[in-house]
């Protein structure tokens, strides 16, 4: 059969023109407006477990490493940065993004912003700072994934940790601001799903006055009872960060102060990880935290997920949860994002600030199909109802 | 003509080995142990398979090779930023050759007259002139390449980047990228099939081998790890190496702690031998009769015999083993 003249050179122009022609993807970077966390006499403190500066820098350095397969691929990456000041401004600015062409959004907002905010758009959003539950179950979206681990699976991390160690018995201390309350009771059931004995659960205030040293003092709050180890609640910090080595008794403490279960440590040695540590020093100038790494990786999907060939907001969304879709966070296993709450299973690393001297899933924890999800919400418990 | 030599080699024993024409020309009846924490090699008496001794080297050794005098191992250090030689029979360092950036693998041209090592930090291939010990080019590739691999012929340098997913396929005359090869998850290292015909590629997270036709440049085939008993995600492959009779291929699974025995004709796993933890490198003697596997989380070498597909002693070397170079 001959082909008509005129198609073929139609044909001939169209492959012609293609390499020429960059595609242009947009990814969406939206974060909080005067955000307290980035306070810079915060900052500086360096809470274990807190963000260190703004999602848009981990965004950049995922970008900037990914560059040589990017133009192999002829993409050229636009990285659009909005802030809010709430939960409305959160919405307008993801309609915006959405309008801008954004094929996904960063996004590290307070958890009811995002819920607020959230169902105004159907382009994929990536949590990467907000670890509360309720996103993962309640008020899951079927275009809201997570990077950023969730309280249950942190809290999970170090149970199974104290129940590998066979410190069995826990003393909890707990702030009493509704984060607090909130977190209290997802650390207290972790500490019964793995077969911790919970002593006596304690709250604590952060007071030098006399008249209430029966919350303040860290010997009488841990006095009077027996325990392996101390699991202190205390979303802010500063109480925790003072707790180790003043208790009654001399064992470690867990939780906020002493041993956290983190989604990053920059002097982890293992799975390349120094690597990924000194790239993002290198680029951004400070070390990277957790809330970094769940930047790094969520933008790592969407590049991963357009060099596939999902370059549109479906697309993509339909990529992450494809079986086959697995990321490299340089944690040593394949990472995915799990159907049913959509969050990024992960393993957690263990450290008290000066190393990381454990992994969770720990070793000899066991799960029918995946041992990374013996961390947070499992399957069967079907805490999110969309799909 | 080397196939012929290798069957040869299977049929000499142990003590003749040492007469026949020489590719390693000291034949120190040593292995020689790269460990990342120790700066330090371990050496390997191979006739009782303990340790005879330590090399003091640079910071971080990692990948090792012979120069082409067979005398001299070149041991690239990531600390250091550069090569030592050293004289094995000696066991002393007689010179060293800068690399770049965070060296972490190499190999050499078939002349021995440059190493292209791949540069983890920069995301680039130097090419080292090994005689004015000077990096002559430095060509960009994806992030944190690792595994290299000349061409026979040395037309062609093959490295993967771990970041990238790919093997890119260089030109080191022209100094340029010619081909990008997307191969699996953190893509590793390297094996030629016998002929020559297929690069075999292990990808770590992909818990899997991809196969490149050295033709095409394509992947032909993936061979995907599903062994009983063993979850895909804990099967981490990383060292290759090929049997001297060109039919079997051996794998180290890395977190599986177990080497795979692949047959190279039907692609499928004949044998599983454990060894210790994560499983990294792997060399083979000279006769093939014994397989080294440096295992870097339990701070040993397992030795394999081959015939029997069974591992036969563990060697406590130092912290952290990367590979193992067999010199008997």
């Amino acid at each position: 059969m001959r082909r008509p003249v005129g198609w073929t050179i139609v044909a001939a122009v169209v492959v012609a023109l293609v390499p020429l022609h960059a595609f242009a993807l947009t990814i969406g970077v939206l974060s909080r407006a005067d955000d307290d966390r980035l306070d810079p006499r915060r900052v500086e403190l360096g809470y274990l477990g807190q963000p260190g500066g703004p999602p848009g820098q981990a965004v950049e350095v995922a970008v900037k490493e990914s560059q040589f397969e990017l133009e192999a691929a002829n993409l050229k990456v636009t990285i659009d940065t909005a802030t809010a000041r709430d939960a409305n401004d959160a919405r307008s600015q993801m309609q915006r993004l959405e309008k801008a062409g954004a094929v996904a959004i960063v996004v590290d907002l307070p958890a009811d912003w995002i819920a607020r905010a959230a169902p105004v758009t159907k382009i994929p959003l990536l949590n990467v700072g907000e670890p509360d539950d309720v996103l993962r179950a309640a008020q899951c979206l079927p275009n809201l994934l997570h990077t950023y681990p969730s309280e249950r699976m942190r809290a999970d991390a170090l149970a199974q940790t104290l129940a590998a160690r066979r410190w069995s018995k826990v003393l909890v201390l707990h702030g009493t601001t509704p984060d607090d309350t909130n977190r209290l009771a997802t650390v207290q059931a972790s500490i019964r799903r793995f077969g911790l004995k919970p002593v006596a659960a304690r709250p604590f205030k952060l007071s030098a006055d006399p008249r209430e040293r029966d919350l303040a003092n860290p010997l009488l709050l841990t006095a009077n009872v027996d325990y392996d180890v101390v699991w202190v609640v205390d979303t802010d910090g500063e109480f925790a960060r003072q707790l180790p080595y003043r208790i009654s008794l001399p064992r470690p403490v867990v939780g906020d102060g002493g041993l956290f279960a983190l989604a990053w440590a920059p002097n982890f040695e293992r799975f390349g990880a120094p690597q990924l540590a000194r790239r993002f020093l290198r680029g951004v100038g400070r070390v990277m935290t957790g809330h970094d790494w769940a930047a790094w990786i969520a933008t790592k999907a969407v590049l991963q997920a357009a060099l596939d060939k999902a370059t549109t907001p479906a697309a993509q969304l339909k990529a992450f949860v494809q079986p086959g879709f697995t990321l490299d966070g340089f944690k040593g296993v394949r990472l995915s994002f799990r159907t049913w709450d959509r969050q990024l299973r992960q393993p957690l690393l263990l450290s008290d600030g000066q190393g990381v001297v454990a992994l969770a899933p720990a070793e000899g924890i066991l799960h029918p199909t995946n041992v990374l999800d013996t961390l947070g919400a499992d399957a069967p418990e079907g805490l999110c109802k969309t799909r | 003509m080397i196939q012929r030599w290798f069957a040869a080699a299977t049929l000499a024993t142990f003590g003749l080995a040492a007469s026949m024409p020489a590719v390693h020309a000291r034949d120190t009846g040593m292995a020689y142990v790269s460990s990342e924490k120790d700066n330090a090699l371990a050496v390997i008496d191979l006739k009782t398979l303990s340790i005879a001794g330590t090399i003091p080297t640079c910071k971080r050794p990692r990948h090792m090779q012979f120069m082409p005098d067979g005398a001299t191992l070149m041991v690239a250090c990531g600390d250091s930023n550069r090569a030592d030689l050293i004289d094995v029979a000696a066991r002393k360092v007689i010179g060293n050759v800068p690399l770049g950036d965070d060296p972490e693998a190499f190999d050499l041209s078939p002349d021995g007259k440059f190493a292209y090592v791949s540069n983890e930090d920069e995301g680039a291939l130097n090419v080292v002139d090994l005689a004015s010990k000077k990096v002559v080019k430095s060509i960009p590739v994806g992030k944190e390449p690792e595994g290299v691999r000349t061409a026979p012929d040395g037309s062609r340098v093959y490295v993967t980047s771990e970041v990238a997913n790919m093997v890119h396929v260089i030109d080191p005359a022209a100094g340029k990228v010619v081909k990008n090869i997307q191969v699996g998850k953190r893509p590793r290292r390297f094996a030629l099939t016998a002929d020559g015909s297929e690069l075999w590629v292990s990808n770590e997270l992909g818990a899997s081998i991809s196969i490149i036709s050295t033709r095409d440049l394509t992947v032909t085939q993936t061979i995907n790890f599903e062994i009983k008993g063993m979850r895909p995600d804990d099967i981490t492959p990383v060292g290759l190496a090929l049997a001297r009779d060109g039919k079997t291929m051996f794998v180290a699974l890395g977190r599986a702690s177990h080497v795979a025995f692949i047959d190279v004709a039907s692609r499928k796993t004949s044998n599983l031998v454990l060894v210790g933890k994560r499983a990294w490198n792997v060399a083979l003697n000279r006769d093939g009769s014994r397989l080294f596997v440096a295992n870097g989380l339990s701070d040993d070498v397992t030795v394999i015999d081959v015939a029997q597909g069974k591992a036969i002693k563990t060697v406590p070397v130092g912290r952290v083993p990367y590979m193992v170079v067999v010199d008997d």
